[in-house]
């Protein structure tokens, strides 16, 4: 690791401000994916600022229709929350499936969404569920804010405070691991909401995306046979020692249609 | 105190200290005053080294030195056996440098090493060390290497080829294939793997001025060995100056049995900076320099009568040994290879032949198993092939063909002592429940999914010996154990082994050895291992050995300790000698009431106050070299029971059963841990683990657990075991070994099952891993065959 | 630069002056010489570098000793009663073997309790789902599950 400066700030406003002064500097939330990039010197951030000095970053709180989850809760309490299970059930199970117990108990939201690994769990359930993201500045809607490989809308000196997920009337995620990394070879996220059916797929391409075929399929009907083979083309899906785009394209089809299950309960 | 131990399930003695962090693992020892060696390894897979820089390095905060090949000009790292190839000629041995030396010749070679007073010092300097590199062209694959036109790695060897050797009856087996009413061929890769001990290697070494000696701590399965290879062929140091310590070593599997270059590196670097200097591997650089396994692309053909009677087994073997040759790579696709493709089949003619070939890639040596597995691989793959096509049941088929009477002499060098393989076959199938097979299989076909039974009737030769057939074929160490067992004068004792543990439980069932046979309490006994300078030497923990070598080196030094004993309590007893007998800890005069304990007989060799002194010499402590007869044959039978998602490729290991024949058990508990252990570096092999390099640029694609992937809890049940037992006829324990079976029999079990599962599709070979995109592809390529 | 990093450790408090990037398992092995937290790979997924914080499993690999600042951490070395008797989760992988060469243990060890935690009656997927972040090379992790689930049940007595 390269030596960096550490700064821990006590409020949102002093890590704005410093994320501002310090260009090559990177925020710390959970730091699960950030200090292994650091230990490998892929990342070498001239400084290091903290989030976890600041309170209530990491609150949850339901209303009727919604549950706001700070950015700093870890994935361990979404998976626990109360308010979760009961209003958005296949949230938690999505927490409660990312990387393992340890990690679980140190990784954030708000960190796992401002480095949008395309094997991320969370992004698929924050395009899939159509979230929106506070930030220090400004909302952004689930559809606009995931740009490409590690990429975000978020702007130099910009940090998620919370993520606003509406219900579903139904929703289930599906996940096929990759065998060694155990990320997301596949991801698919299948969410019926008051917009509409909306179907999002980690794991697959450089960043997550929704698959708009199966959605329109699934809006005429939803059931796993509803799910059509072959929409989500391998051209522009990832290929690597662990599957091909062919196997991908596939297995985003197996996915959905299990997804669809999940959420109809069967 | 005079219950038999020998067979009893006693908790660890060493578990204690590893449960509350208390072990001492290389990297826990800090030695005063020490630093830290970072090294810069190479990022290209082949490339000459036309200039290093070293002056930005060494300005840099806390460096205390920067080396390279230029100031490490010392011996090659050696190779511990020699082949003779077809021709008659040796093998091609190139240079194996600790630092490279104008080239390199894989990704990770060791370039340069920077030393600092701190680690994250050493590694900020060892990103400023500039290399001029001259890259060329590299070869990773085996095959690809012997062609023209292939990449050069060594001018002594421009084509490649480490040698070209086989064994068996040429003649004989062509003849046999002529007459052949059915053959049977496969083609098989046995893949490559790595072996990731838990505890990275890591090596701590200290010169001293006061006695010009060195002391090294070192993550390694036998610190003699390593002492002597370093010092006679590398270094030249004088043996009796350097101190080899193995503390806790978590994990081996071969890995860690070799002379690496950065352990002489650091020895070498600890006199040039008068300071200790440490060096503990990152799990990158695991995957990078540690000596991987396996890497065979094989060619089988098993020729039948009508009945399915084996006649003859043709077998041709490309193995990768990577770029340069590791310690014993040399022996593991030879001697340990084709000596056992016989399995437990009374195969009459066998030939084999086998091409070692050099690569761009790290070197290969044995990993757990070494061989063997492939061996087995090869036979209880084609067996179950030849079944299917000769459409006999597969167990049918391998009854038909089992050896029965020993001794049995192998047409491929081995001579068998004993062994029952009905025995664990019809346990094993009891036990496996493959009478409900069908019913499972339907059961599964109801949800969607598929269902297969493997097999794999595996044999291993363990502890390889003698010494003196073992040099005829060119092994140039010895393939003995030592032991010493030291009575003290209160009657309990200290007893030294040249065996090391690394997880094997030694400390414990070297234990029970010793104190069942002196009958005193365990906890009387401790047993001390991996120290070069309290042992009084050791061929090390390899190939299952321990047990079978170092156990009865132990047993005999009891042998002489009782021996003297005796002398000293007819003495005591005055009685003649050969009126005392000794049962479990007490000397008796026979046919009378008379006796003395062991520990009053200790007590008077160490006060010897009435003490035949004009007989015998004072002191009880006797030590014993054993050079076994023969290799220990342990077999079994394993079923595993697959249940494959056609939809995924997703393949479940539902069941595995494993009924092994070890001879007798010291501890049944640590006997099942290493089955299980072994079971699942099997499972691993064929479901999940498998190195990549790019066949372009040669750099390792599997170069962290990210992409290498491990078995985890979820990837394994839990097992069904059983032992049967034909006890070894030529060791006085009767033991055979156990630390291997696993990895050797459950690849080919599983890949069995697999395929087996896949009949309906007529897929009979796929690739190892056996991965869900691989399962699937194989499935989409049958399925558009067929259409 | 240095920077001075405060924690309890083991129940007693603990400082030292570090670089800033000095991640919490060096801290606790380097500074406090507590090495039966051990480090086995680089990339967060093999877990021998577990400890607690504030009473949760986390692998001290992954995060800069700074994160732990006040925290309470317990590592294995503070597990055993002060009398040196095992931890029931500790007497029970000695019990049923659940380790081999020690070096993966600790990190099971302080997993396990953590996952047993309220839950005497763990599952044997449960206990296999919830190894997911720790890597044993040599038992096969029979005998780690046989382990857990039978200190589950004698943590809750």
């Amino acid at each position: 690791m390269h030596a960096f400066t550490y700064h821990k700030p006590s409020t949102l406003g002093d890590a704005v401000s410093l994320a501002g002064k310090h260009g090559d500097g990177k925020i710390l939330a959970g730091g699960q994916s950030l200090v292994q990039a650091m230990k490998l010197r892929l990342a070498s951030p001239t400084d290091l600022i903290d989030l976890g000095g600041i309170k209530d970053l990491a609150s949850i709180k339901a209303d009727g229709s919604t549950v706001t989850i700070g950015a700093m809760a870890r994935h361990a309490e979404v998976e626990a929350n109360a308010d979760v299970k009961k209003m958005i059930p296949v949230l938690a199970r999505l927490a409660g499936g990312i990387g393992d117990r340890q990690v679980r108990h140190m990784g954030t939201l708000g960190g796992s969404l401002a480095n949008n690994d395309p094997a991320a769990d969370y992004p698929a359930a924050v395009l899939g569920l159509g979230a929106i993201i506070t930030t220090n500045k400004r909302k952004i809607a689930a559809d606009d804010f995931f740009k490409g490989l590690f990429e975000t809308a978020l702007e130099p000196g910009e940090l998620i405070t919370a993520v606003t997920f509406p219900t579903a009337k139904r929703a289930g995620y599906m996940k096929f691991k990759n065998p060694a990394s155990r990320f997301a070879l596949v991801g698919v996220f299948v969410a019926d909401t008051s917009s509409g059916v909306r179907v999002a797929v980690t794991g697959a391409a450089s960043s997550v995306f929704r698959a708009t075929a199966i959605e329109k399929a699934l809006s005429a009907k939803f059931e796993p046979d509803a799910v059509p083979a072959g929409t989500v083309k391998a051209a522009d899906l990832n290929s690597d020692l662990h599957g091909s785009a062919e196997y991908r394209a596939h297995i985003i089809t197996v996915m959905a249609k299990r997804a669809v299950a999940q959420a109809l309960g069967k | 105190m005079n219950a038999p131990l020998i067979g009893a399930r006693i908790e660890r003695k060493e578990d204690y200290r590893f449960l509350t962090g208390a072990g001492q693992y290389t990297d826990d020892v800090t030695l005063p005053n020490q630093s830290y060696a970072v090294f810069v390894r190479s990022p290209h897979a082949h490339a000459t080294i036309n200039a290093i820089r070293k002056d930005k390095a060494l300005k840099a905060a806390g460096v205390l030195a920067v080396f390279t090949g230029e100031d490490l000009k010392v011996g090659g790292l050696p190779c511990g056996w020699l082949i003779t190839d077809v021709n008659g000629q040796p093998m091609k041995e190139p240079v194996h440098p600790s630092l490279a030396q104008g080239k390199a010749r894989y990704v990770g070679d060791q370039v340069a090493v920077v030393i600092a007073e701190t680690l994250d010092q050493a590694q900020d300097a060892a990103e400023l060390v500039e290399v001029d590199y001259g890259v060329l062209p590299a070869v990773v694959n085996g095959e690809q290497a012997r062609a023209k036109g292939a990449p050069v790695l060594h001018d002594v060897a421009p084509d490649n080829t480490c040698y070209v050797w086989a064994l068996g009856d040429k003649a004989g087996v062509d003849a046999a294939f002529s007459k052949a009413a059915h053959v049977t061929r496969l083609d098989l890769v046995n893949n490559r793997l790595i072996p990731n001990a838990i505890e990275p290697r890591a090596v701590n070494g200290m010169y001293s001025r006061a006695d010009d000696s060195y002391t090294l701590y070192v993550a390694s399965q036998n610190p003699h060995v390593e002492r002597l290879l370093m010092t006679a062929f590398v270094l030249g140091l004088p043996e009796h100056k350097v101190r080899v310590v193995a503390p806790d070593v978590g994990g081996g599997f071969g890995s860690k049995i070799y002379l690496y270059a950065e352990d002489v590196v650091v020895t070498w670097a600890s006199k040039q900076i008068n300071r200790p200097v440490k060096w503990t591997a990152e799990r990158s650089e695991s995957f990078l320099t540690d000596a991987h396994g396996r890497d065979h692309v094989t060619t089988a053909e098993l020729a039948m009568d009508k009945d399915g009677k084996f006649l003859a087994l043709r077998v041709k073997t490309t193995a990768n040994v990577g770029a340069y040759l590791s310690t014993f790579a040399s022996c593991v696709p030879t001697i340990l290879y084709a000596t056992l493709l016989a399995g437990q089949y009374t195969t009459p003619v066998i030939h084999c032949e086998v091409t070692a070939v050099f690569t761009n890639t790290v070197p290969v040596d044995a990993y757990r198993g070494a061989g063997r597995p492939e061996a087995t691989y090869v036979v209880e793959r084609i067996v179950e092939q030849a079944a299917r096509e000769m459409k006999l049941d597969p167990v049918e088929i391998r009854r038909r063909n089992f050896i029965k009477t020993f001794p049995y002499q192998t047409p491929v060098a081995l001579m068998y002592d004993t062994g029952n393989y009905e025995a664990t076959m019809k346990a094993a199938i009891e036990i496996a429940g493959v009478s409900g097979f069908a019913a499972r299989k339907k059961e599964s076909e109801s949800r969607g999914k598929l269902r297969g039974l493997g097999y794999a009737a595996y044999i291993e030769a363990c502890g390889i010996a003698p010494s003196n057939i073992a040099g005829a074929l060119g092994a140039r160490a010895g393939l003995f154990e030592a032991g010493e067992v030291r009575m003290h004068p209160t009657g309990s004792c200290t007893v030294f082994t040249g065996s090391h543990s690394h997880g094997q439980g030694h400390e414990t069932t070297f234990a029970q050895v010793v104190a069942d046979r002196l009958g005193i309490p365990m906890e009387s006994v401790d047993i001390v291992h991996g120290d070069t300078s309290k042992v009084l030497f050791g061929m090390g923990t390899y190939g299952s050995r321990s047990i079978a070598v170092g156990g009865t080196a132990i047993y005999k030094a009891l042998d002489k300790i009782i021996a003297k004993g005796k002398k000293i309590a007819a003495h005591l007893m005055e009685a003649a000698e050969t009126d005392i007998e000794y049962d479990r800890g007490v000397f008796k005069v026979a046919g009378t009431d008379k006796q003395k304990t062991i520990g009053e007989v200790s007590f008077a060799a160490y006060v010897p106050h009435n003490y035949p002194l004009d007989k015998l010499e004072p002191g009880l402590n006797e030590n014993a070299f054993y050079d076994p007869a023969n290799f220990t044959f342990p077999a079994g039978t394993y079923v595993c029971e697959v249940e494959i998602d056609p939809d995924t490729g997703f393949t479940k290991v539902e069941k595995f059963t494993a009924v092994d024949d070890f001879g007798k058990n010291i501890n049944p508990m640590i006997v099942e841990g290493q089955v299980h252990g072994g079971l699942t570096q099997g499972i691993g092999q064929a479901l999940l683990e498998g190195c990549k390099y790019d066949p372009e640029t040669g750099q390792l694609i599997t170069g962290s657990f990210m992409d290498y992937c491990m078995p985890r809890a979820t990837d394994v049940p839990s097992y069904n075991l059983e032992t049967r037992e034909t006890p070894c006829t030529h060791n006085p324990l009767g033991v055979k070994g156990c630390g291997e079976a696993g990895a050797i029999g459950a690849p080919a079990a599983l890949m069995n099952a697999i395929t087996d599962a896949l009949q309906p599709y007529g897929i009979n070979d796929l690739p190892m891993p056996a991965s869900p995109a691989t399962v699937w592809k194989t499935i989409q390529n049958a399925k558009q065959k067929a259409a | 630069m240095s920077i001075k990093v405060s924690m309890t450790v083991n129940g007693k408090p603990t400082s030292a002056e570090v670089e800033e990037r000095t991640l919490l398992v060096t801290y606790i092995r380097e500074e406090l010489r507590l090495t039966g937290t051990h480090v086995g790979c680089d990339t967060a997924q093999c877990g021998a570098c577990t400890v607690h914080m504030n009473g949760k499993a986390v692998k001290s690999c992954s995060m800069v000793a700074m994160q732990a600042q006040g925290a309470d951490i317990l590592t294995i070395e503070g597990v055993a009663a002060a009398d040196g008797t095992l931890h029931p989760m500790q007497a029970a992988f000695k019990e049923n073997h659940g380790l081999q060469c020690g070096f993966c243990t600790p990190g099971m060890v302080m997993n396990a309790i953590d996952l047993a935690k309220g839950r005497p009656n763990l599952s044997e997927t449960e206990i296999r789902d919830g190894l997911e972040g720790n890597l044993c090379r040599c038992t096969g992790y029979h005998n780690i599950v046989k382990s857990i689930a039978a200190g589950a049940k004698a943590m809750a007595k």
